[in-house]
């Protein structure tokens, strides 16, 4: 019993946090190295114009509200959802043509185009934080929880509950159907294979006559898809604030770089690499160890191993352990 | 980055003018403030202008130098306010008592760990035996670290946490501090820098993206060394207080022989007092950017900077020049930093946020013109110039601007309190534009005549 007990606990407060939060950074990771890889450049905007597209799907969101439409149990958000990505396109389109195009036709080192995002970023920031202000944003509505703790605790006799929020199930079933979509779209269509030469080998693609502006148009409008999803599960899962969007750049960056920048499945894998990594090493395990070991074992301290306060040097340390031991990545991604 | 003009000794004499014309307008604008707002405010502006053009040129030594791209400059600057506080307030007796040592055993022991560690590394065979006692090590080496080091840091903070509550420091003059940031600042850069340099260039920009983060996460979450967000206030003046002065016979004596208001006049004393200090410290920072920069040592640099390979392929370590320059531009932020401290007399973990701290000190940089030490200061002189003023002007305009909206209705309100926040977007779009249209800045990098 006691067991099962220890096992509910851990699925509660770590396995099932962990999933839901690994998909949204495999969701953001994604985004990131498929900017990488095609269009060459980390992009330091990325946090920010998730925060973006997010703001976009609240407003709407909001809005819709405040009409009386809604999904019935699930949240109003999804509705809004499309609209805030094709917002977010729209902009991510807008700051191609008058800011990333330049750098690309005069052939700048990668680490302009790097500085350039650097400012895509602060002007977004700026008008995220002018349009709906720099506060905690709640948008959540809809059946809150999918299984509750109380009734899991009475129907399995147990004295742990587990409780799965409706926001990480739909976290869940979301990226997984994203990831079939996108590896569908990148491996089967046209457009998809021409992306994946243009990423090869650029001169080459040029040469068989496809379209970079074409791939461009195309990779800004999926990442920016990407971003939104990714960033609508995050503040539906947690909140919306978007100092923290911007902080959500470290592990993304750690999650791209651990699968292997520029490799889509690397990326996956790096989401939950980081997920978990940080949810298990600031899980305070003193509950947990107390139902496995004898009564006269139990531990006295918290049995934390790093305070949350510190979860951003838990993506920290492991970008620089795969830097100093295996630069290329899990998957072995390309060295741009 | 590398502005050529057709005529290099012709271009030369326009980048003089330039540069002239440039902290000329700057004199004049300040000039203008100290008219129309109060010279208080003018010494005031100008006293962080100071500082932030030797951040600007810790920036420019790894950017314009080497083309290093740091993104964590917010942590070094911390760092500098680590070492202010480190270094100026007085050692707190009881609880040096109550866990100094274990404090100070856990440091050994981590010494230990480390060592060990590293014993492992080097002697033992690579293979599954390997990996293993590296794994045994550090992992329990963490926790016999955590089992000395937690109780102190129990014993520290439960130690009158109201008033202290942390170890103090060494009770030495401030002014040392800004050596001890330097240094400090250029430890954590050494430390990125073996790991993220030599790899592909945005690595870099990651990883001290990182290091910052962290930076600031120990300093807000380490009471004992810091008081965390707690904060630290009353810390050492390398100048008189006002309220000395006001009592001063000699300062008395100077205002009435002059005429001028004995309140008001003391704190313009103080802040001319401080405005020679950090000028300084500038004068000297740029004195040695500019002879580096000229000297053959400045022209292995660029040639770095210019073609990574030809030069490697001339004999230079590429990696170890990177490093360096890294670990000299660190420190320069680090000794900026502590000076920030200094002047703020309080260190405020909660007052480091990057877009103020990193990013802002890189649009000094690009705006000034990177790779040329003047034009990182007038740079840095203008931006700071426009960061405080814009708040003011954005105030205003914003308050006219919903004029016709209704008083105290939610728009507007909404609108007035985002003004703080266009200043952010201004400034992204100033960044951009001058890297679009301008990239060599106000004035662009000299590049020799041969």
């Amino acid at each position: 019993m006691d067991v099962l007990n220890a096992i509910t606990l851990f699925a509660n407060f770590v396995f099932v946090p962990g999933l839901a939060y690994g998909a949204q950074l495999a969701l953001g990771a994604l985004g990131i190295t498929l900017i990488y890889s095609i269009l060459r450049f980390a992009n330091f905007a990325h946090g920010d114009q998730m925060a973006f597209g997010t703001m976009v799907v609240i407003l709407l969101t909001w809005w819709f509200q405040s009409l009386g439409v809604s999904l019935g149990p699930l949240p109003t958000a999804l509705l809004a959802l499309p609209l805030g990505m094709a917002a977010l396109a729209l902009y991510a389109l807008a700051a191609d043509k008058f800011v990333y195009r330049h750098y690309r036709e005069i052939k700048a080192p990668p680490i302009r185009l790097v500085m350039a995002s650097v400012g895509v970023m602060f002007v977004t920031n700026g008008l995220v934080r002018v349009i709906i202000g720099p506060d905690d944003q709640a948008f959540m509505d809809g059946e809150r929880f999918i299984v509750r703790a109380g009734n899991f605790r009475r129907a399995m006799g147990l004295n742990e509950g587990l409780a799965i929020k409706s926001s990480q199930a739909l976290t869940v079933v979301i990226a997984i159907a994203l990831v079939v979509a996108l590896f569908w779209f990148l491996n089967r269509t046209r457009t998809g294979k021409s992306m994946r030469a243009f990423s090869d080998n650029e001169d080459l693609a040029l040469l068989s006559g496809i379209s970079p502006q074409k791939v461009v148009t195309v990779t800004w409008i999926i990442a920016a898809a990407l971003m939104t999803i990714a960033g609508t599960l995050y503040g539906l899962d947690k909140s919306f604030k978007p100092f923290t969007y911007f902080q959500l750049l470290l592990p993304m960056f750690a999650a791209a770089i651990v699968g292997g920048v520029g490799n889509p499945v690397g990326a996956i894998l790096g989401g939950f690499v980081v997920a978990f990594s940080e949810v298990t090493i600031t899980y305070a395990y003193k509950k947990f160890l107390t139902y496995l070991v004898p009564e006269s074992l139990a531990p006295e301290g918290l049995m934390q191993l790093l305070s949350t306060d510190y979860k951003f040097a838990v993506s920290f340390i492991i970008l620089v352990v795969v830097l100093l031991v295996r630069p290329t990545g899990l998957m072995r991604g390309k060295v741009i | 980055m590398s502005a050529t003009t057709s005529n290099p000794s012709a271009g030369s004499d326009s980048q003089t003018m330039r540069a002239v014309l440039g902290f000329a307008a700057f004199g004049a604008l300040l000039a203008l403030v100290g008219f129309l707002q109060s010279w208080n405010v003018m010494l005031a502006i100008f006293n962080l202008c100071l500082i932030s053009a030797v951040m600007a040129l810790g920036v420019n030594i790894q950017w314009g130098y080497a083309g290093l791209f740091n993104v964590g400059i917010m942590g070094f600057a911390a760092l500098g306010g680590v070492a202010a506080v480190l270094t100026s307030t007085a050692p707190v007796a009881s609880a040096w008592q109550a866990g100094g040592l274990g404090i100070l055993a856990s440091g050994a022991v981590t010494l230990g760990v480390i060592a060990l560690a590293v014993i492992a590394y080097r002697k033992l065979a690579s293979g599954p035996l390997k990996t293993l006692v590296m794994l045994v090590v550090i992992i329990g080496g963490y926790f016999v670290i955590r089992e000395v080091y937690d109780p102190a840091v129990a014993a520290i903070e439960a130690d009158n946490p109201a008033q202290s509550g942390f170890l103090g420091g060494l009770g030495m003059p401030i002014m040392l501090s800004w050596a001890v940031g330097g240094v400090l600042a250029a430890a954590a850069a050494w430390l990125i820098g073996k790991v993220a340099l030599g790899l592909r260039s945005d690595y870099l920009a990651i990883a001290t993206l990182g290091i910052s983060e962290i930076i600031i996460a120990m300093i807000k979450n380490e009471d004992w060394l810091t008081r965390g967000v707690k904060n630290v206030t009353g810390l050492d003046r390398p100048v008189p207080y006002e309220i000395d002065l006001q009592g001063a016979p000699w300062f008395t004596q100077l205002a009435t022989d002059r005429g001028f208001d004995l309140v008001e006049g003391s704190s313009i004393f103080v802040k001319l007092a401080y405005a020679a200090l950090f000028s300084s410290v500038l004068i000297a920072v740029l004195a040695l950017c500019v002879l580096a920069l000229a000297s053959p040592w400045g022209r292995m640099v660029r040639a770095i900077r210019d073609n990574e390979v030809s030069a490697a392929a001339m004999g230079k370590n590429v990696t170890a020049r990177h490093l360096q320059i890294f670990v000299l531009g660190s420190a320069v932020v680090g000794i900026a930093g502590a000076m920030l401290t200094t002047l703020d007399g309080q260190f405020t973990p909660g007052s480091y946020q990057p877009l103020r701290f990193t990013f802002l000190i890189w649009v000094m940089v690009i705006v000034g013109g990177s790779g040329n030490n003047l034009g990182s200061v007038l740079g840095a002189f203008f931006i700071w110039f426009i960061w405080i003023e814009a708040e003011i002007v954005g105030n205003w305009l914003m308050a006219n601007a919903t004029q016709f909206l209704e008083e105290g209705s939610a728009l507007r309100t909404h609108l007035i309190d985002s003004a703080q926040h266009m200043r952010l977007f201004t400034m992204g779009i100033i960044m951009l534009l001058v890297m679009r249209f301008s990239p060599g800045g106000l004035l662009p990098e000299r590049t020799a005549s041969r």
